[in-house]
């Protein structure tokens, strides 16, 4: 009994002990540079409104909290970041299933999909302020705009490129246009379709970010100008953290169901 | 009659806006309950009378009728499989089974039922709830068989789906395959490029030439044990009949 449960445990126990070894390395290296930033710039006669220490930040996320309404700050943004995802995705996908099933009409509005993806997005921001004004509107218009894109180009790829002899096993099955649609093309297309929701949670940060920045009273970004405005470094910092966390719950969160739907997929990635 | 090609030619225009004759003119009868092969130098249409025979598309010209109905589009007689096993990968190998009944307005009962007694019969059972990845290529052909099986077709129609196969797993597929088909007594039309495989399988031989792709021989096979191709392997007249189909193919004058 002892060699027939030792045998499995001991495969299993290196790759447990090279899984602890990176996350140890992470960890450490984590510290190395928060120690770096905590004590290098002082060292180095840095003003505290170029680059304000760990610790420093930390008192302003403090003080940011009780004085600023940071957690209403922080709410509102990642409110609008998974809104704004979660719209610009809806509408990319269904576009690009759309597009995908009417080779004329992808034809027909290629062009002007690349034109409009190659556009920066954020650049539309002041355009959006002139036209709805100082409220959530703009910078929600420009996170469903920038995350619009690379879900409908990951979706109409996709569609693109279904197994053509799959469409017909199923024609000749007797499946309906839409049993195709269903039972078919749009299972095949989730490996690209949570590729491309990947990208846009990392780019709805951005959106959402450059929306308050440019306008309005309320978010991170907005912390950062008015944080900025102030030769306050520190809160630059605080907000920039905090953008990044909402950004990386939200990729994770992908992330997680991506590996529940896509089970299917033999382990490559990782 | 199962199946019948009455003066069938197929056409098809390229990008470049030529024309190009795929088939030309074919005829031939395949008897309920036969297994005919037909091989033919790549290119010579042999996919394209699986496609009409399918409905996938129709004849140029001619007509081509199962069990006695014009073929018109796809429909319920016919079952056919690939190369590639098509097996949908985001489904367990029993609702890749049920897959085509589920359009055809069986009972969801009926075809878990019907898909494990054909999952039984291409022994998988006990597979029902992996998925295709987990699978051997020669098992996931055995499922794609199951597939094509369940909807009861009256006629299977296989295009070369043993030839993406080790040389082993191909024979050990041919016998399960023959052993299946023969027990289910269905009409089959194998397309291969195999001379031998066409050989062990069949009762009957049609030679295509190259394209446009015509009927220049039909041989008939006079072997026992067609539902054991690996019985059928150790014969002497095995070779002589791939040797005559050799010849028909004037792969010879091709041998430079």
């Amino acid at each position: 009994m002892e060699a027939g449960a030792g045998a499995p445990a001991k495969a299993a126990k290196p790759a447990m002990n090279t899984q602890r070894n990176t996350f140890l390395a992470s960890m450490a290296l984590l510290a190395l540079v928060l120690l770096a930033w905590q004590f290098l710039p002082p060292a180095l006669d840095v003003p505290k409104f170029i680059i304000p220490t760990v610790t420093d930040c930390l008192a302003e996320m403090k003080r940011m909290w009780v004085q600023e309404g940071l957690l209403g700050h922080t709410l509102s943004t990642a409110l609008y970041t998974v809104l704004g995802f979660a719209i610009g995705s809806l509408l990319g996908a269904v576009i690009g299933y759309l597009l995908g099933m009417s080779e004329f009409w992808e034809k027909v509005l290629s062009p002007y999909i690349l034109a409009l993806q190659i556009a920066p997005k954020v650049a539309f921001a002041p355009l959006f302020i002139m036209w709805f004004g100082y409220n959530s509107m703009p910078k929600l218009l420009v996170t469903v705009l920038i995350v619009f894109f690379p879900v409908l180009v990951n979706v109409l790829q996709a569609m693109r490129t279904v197994d053509r002899d799959l469409v017909n096993l199923a024609r000749a099955y007797n499946l309906s246009r839409w049993g195709i649609f269903l039972k078919v093309e749009m299972p095949s297309t989730l490996p690209n379709l949570m590729a491309g929701l990947r990208i846009a949670s990392t780019l709805a940060v951005i959106g959402v970010t450059v929306g308050e920045l440019v306008g309005g009273n309320t978010g991170l970004g907005f912390l950062i100008s008015y944080g900025g405005g102030q030769a306050n470094a520190a809160m630059v910092f605080d907000a920039i953290v905090l953008l990044t966390v909402i950004g990386f719950l939200l990729y994770t969160v992908l992330v997680r169901i991506e590996e529940r739907v896509l089970h299917y997929l033999p382990k490559a990635q990782q | 009659m199962a199946l019948e090609f009455r003066s069938v030619t197929k056409e098809f225009t390229t990008g470049t806006g030529q024309n190009l004759v795929a088939v030309n003119d074919i005829s031939f009868r395949v008897n309920e309950g036969e297994f005919v092969s037909v091989v033919g130098p790549s290119g010579c249409g042999k996919s394209t009378i699986l496609s009409m025979t399918a409905g996938l598309y129709q004849p140029t010209r001619g007509e081509v009728f199962v069990s006695d109905d014009l073929v018109g589009g796809p429909n319920a007689h016919v079952g056919f499989m690939l190369q590639k096993d098509l097996l949908l990968p985001w489904r367990d190998i029993v609702s890749n089974v049920e897959f085509g009944l589920e359009a055809r307005g069986v009972a969801k009962s009926e075809r878990r039922d019907r898909a494990m007694a054909e999952l039984k019969r291409c022994q998988l059972s006990g597979f029902e709830n992996h998925y295709p990845y987990q699978l051997s290529g020669g098992m996931r052909q055995r499922a794609a068989l199951a597939r094509t099986l369940a909807i009861k077709p009256e006629i299977v129609l296989l295009d070369e789906p043993f030839s993406a196969l080790d040389a082993q797993t191909k024979l050990l597929l041919q016998n399960s395959f023959a052993g299946t088909i023969s027990q289910t007594g269905k009409t089959t039309l194998l397309i291969t490029h195999d001379l031998s495989e066409a050989v062990l399988m069949s009762d009957r031989i049609l030679v295509l030439s190259e394209r446009p792709g015509t009927v220049v021989a039909e041989i008939k096979v006079d072997l026992p044990h067609r539902e054991e191709p690996l019985r059928r392997r150790v014969m002497p007249e095995v070779s002589d009949y791939a040797a005559q189909i050799f010849k028909h193919l004037k792969l010879e004058e091709k041998a430079i």
